[in-house]
């Protein structure tokens, strides 16, 4: 008999939508907001399949294609005190929301000096692999990343999104929950335990190593799992921090690493110019310059738009062989 | 001035008196300040457009919702923000609204009901149907008010609000303040409709355009409107016909504007005016108004000597209220 506790196997659309379920089941506050979420369509992933069925039409609301329209009344009714989870079918789309999500859920806490919040969750799936092409294939975390008052929250397996979502739905800040859709279908291990839920704020050590750090989230996690143990062949030894949150960011678990391993790579999906991978690279330099025994390094997308082609999509997407290449320059 | 549906209560034509010297003289004070350099800030003078918010002052009540935008003064103390609080908040010091942290163009003041300024054209009618739809889901009879000018009907959040009000029939109203300007343009240079209350048709909304100059004209429209949300009969889009008499912004040379036209409707003060019309019609006497506007200009004058001798936030407050917690 061991403390931990029991477990399904569910890809991860399923467990988002445990957590869902389970967050309008405890909490009458708890809204849906979106295109096609409704049933028999239950969302374009399937992610809110049966809960307007189960919850009402009232609490689970289908929306006319409106991102403006959607966000604005999520963030109305936030700060009237439901917790409304919007859902913006693809992460591209936030660009025509943008007004809403920067200058308002972002800024009216600060603006009221306190007297308001936006308990507002965001969820959108992201990311390439599916050639959906350049307008729902990109990975944007770092836009959000930049405006102080959002949370940014990019799970890598079905146990996590199930955690973080539940977590960020009973935050009193407005949290966006980036899903990558390569990541929905894979199946993982999620806790049967009612109102799971996991801190926002503190990363995970995947895998402990003592040659270089890996420092990602999201779906590269698995890539930089299937590295790392192709490494230790080669007598490289790598450490995987999944980051689970980009704000707030653990910055304590990095340091710690790195402070260990003297080397780092960070990786994400997302190009690499501008993007959260430069942030971490610089909080290292800025904390442990005399500690590296190289510079860090960035693994992500090139600085393009996300191509179609299949050939082209896979150029594009960093993948596990990029990371090894990295990490071996790293211990050069 | 038009009796369209009979004269109000004396109590709200009181009200509306009381509500509009108090806009009219706050805003007269903050020019006076503003002019004399003893503050420098970025302000959108109301002066002119007090009519509308006067009326609302006289049917909404303290747990309705209104939200409003940069120009906002009037629609504040229409709403009922203490002149104290709003003072120090337009100051910058730490006993305002918001802390010293909205400034005038981002008052918020939930214990009076207006929950949301925002410095962005267009951008509170999609939030207002938040608070509707919030009202909706509770069962209580609360309605919201969206004030917004001219200009932001052509601006995309617009469209959309509208229509998401009208598909889930929210008790909002959206209460377009046409100044006859947005910023620099002529409205008819920048909006194909002759009326924006016509663009209520696309969204099988009623819309009502109202002389938002005329007391008893903008009340009659305003109780309408209200009475259908809060009988669950859905949105409405009033427009509310008016002028601004200090341009676009504090500073603006109002070039664009052709003097003759602002001298008339500067002539027409709708103060001035309402003033006149409660006293032949006997519907309040000299004393009475001159008593309120005495109590106006003490409160004022307690305001602004409370605002003035209120603190400035600290350094370090800068940090605080960025998120829930100190974590992020």
């Amino acid at each position: 008999m061991t403390g931990e506790p029991e477990t399904v196997t569910l890809p991860m659309v399923a467990a988002i939508n445990r957590a869902l379920d389970s967050a309008l089941t405890r909490d009458p506050a708890v809204l849906l907001l979106g295109e096609d979420i409704g049933d028999p369509s239950g969302g374009v992933f399937k992610a809110t399949m049966g809960l307007s069925t189960k919850h009402g039409i009232e609490r689970v609301r289908p929306t006319p294609i409106s991102e403006q329209a959607i966000l604005g009344a999520a963030i109305g009714a936030a700060i009237a005190g439901f917790r409304p989870v919007a859902e913006i079918m693809i992460m591209d789309f936030i660009a025509v929301c943008m007004d809403q999500l920067s200058n308002h859920a972002a800024k009216l806490r600060y603006m009221s000096g306190g007297q308001t919040c936006v308990p507002l969750t965001v969820r959108c799936s992201a990311g390439a692999g599916m050639q959906f092409g350049a307008q729902h294939s990109e990975m944007l975390e770092a836009w959000l990343c930049h405006v102080p008052g959002l949370k940014v929250v990019v799970p890598s397996c079905p146990a996590d999104a199930m955690g973080l979502l539940t977590t960020c739905i009973f935050d009193d800040d407005p949290c966006v929950f980036v899903e990558q859709t390569l990541s929905y279908f894979v199946p993982g291990p999620v806790p049967l335990v009612e109102g799971f839920a996991i801190p926002l704020g503190q990363a995970a050590v995947r895998r402990e190593g003592s040659d270089v750090t890996v420092i990602t989230y999201g779906r590269q996690v698995v890539d930089a799992m299937k590295a790392a143990a192709s490494l230790q062949e080669e007598g490289i030894s790598v450490e995987v921090i999944d980051l689970r949150t980009l704000v707030p960011l653990d910055l304590d678990t990095i340091l710690t690493s790195v402070g260990k391993t003297r080397r780092a790579v960070v990786v994400h999906e997302a190009v690499v110019r501008g993007g959260f991978g430069g942030e971490i690279s610089s909080q290292i330099h800025e904390h442990l310059f005399d500690r590296l025994a190289s510079p860090v390094l960035r693994v992500g997308a090139p600085n393009t738009p996300v191509p179609y082609a299949r050939e082209l999509e896979k150029a594009y997407v960093p993948g596990a062989a990029d990371i090894v290449s990295a990490v071996r320059q790293a211990v050069k | 001035m038009s009796e369209p549906e009979g004269v109000p209560p004396t109590d709200s034509l009181r009200t509306m008196f009381e509500t509009m010297t108090r806009i009219k003289r706050c805003d007269e004070r903050f020019r006076l300040m503003l002019q004399s350099g003893q503050i420098v800030v970025t302000y959108y003078s109301p002066r002119g457009q007090e009519v509308i918010p006067s009326a609302f002052s006289a049917l909404l009540r303290q747990e309705d919702y209104v939200v409003t935008t940069y120009r906002g003064l009037h629609d504040h103390l229409g709403k009922g923000v203490s002149l104290r609080d709003l003072w120090a908040e337009f100051l910058g010091r730490r006993e305002g609204t918001c802390k010293g942290k909205g400034g005038p163009m981002h008052i918020t003041d939930p214990k009076s009901g207006l929950m949301v300024t925002t410095g962005i054209v267009g951008s509170g009618l999609p939030i207002a149907n938040g608070f509707g739809l919030a009202a909706k889901l509770r069962g209580t009879d609360q309605v919201t008010v969206v004030n917004f000018g001219d200009g932001a009907s052509n601006i995309g959040a617009f469209h959309e609000a509208l229509n998401l009000a009208a598909v889930w029939d929210l008790p909002v109203i959206f209460v377009c303040q046409n100044n006859g300007y947005a910023e620099h343009t002529p409205f008819a240079e920048g909006t194909s409709a002759k009326a924006v209350a016509d663009r209520a048709v696309g969204y099988s909304m009623l819309g009502i355009t109202v002389d938002g100059n005329d007391p008893v004209a903008m009340y009659g429209a305003a109780r309408k409107a209200i009475e259908r949300a809060r009988a669950g009969e859905g949105p409405t889009l009033l427009e509310a016909t008016t002028y601004r008499f200090f341009g676009h912004i504090m500073g603006d040379t109002m070039a664009y504007m052709p003097a003759e036209e602002r001298e008339a409707a500067m002539a027409a003060d709708p103060v001035v005016r309402y003033r006149e019309w409660l006293l032949e019609g006997g519907h309040l006497s000299d004393e009475e108004l001159t008593a309120i506007e005495a109590a106006c200009d003490a409160e004022l004058d307690d305001a602004v000597e409370y605002a003035l001798a209120c603190t400035p936030p600290s350094p370090e407050e800068l940090y605080d209220d960025v998120y829930a917690d100190a974590t992020a």
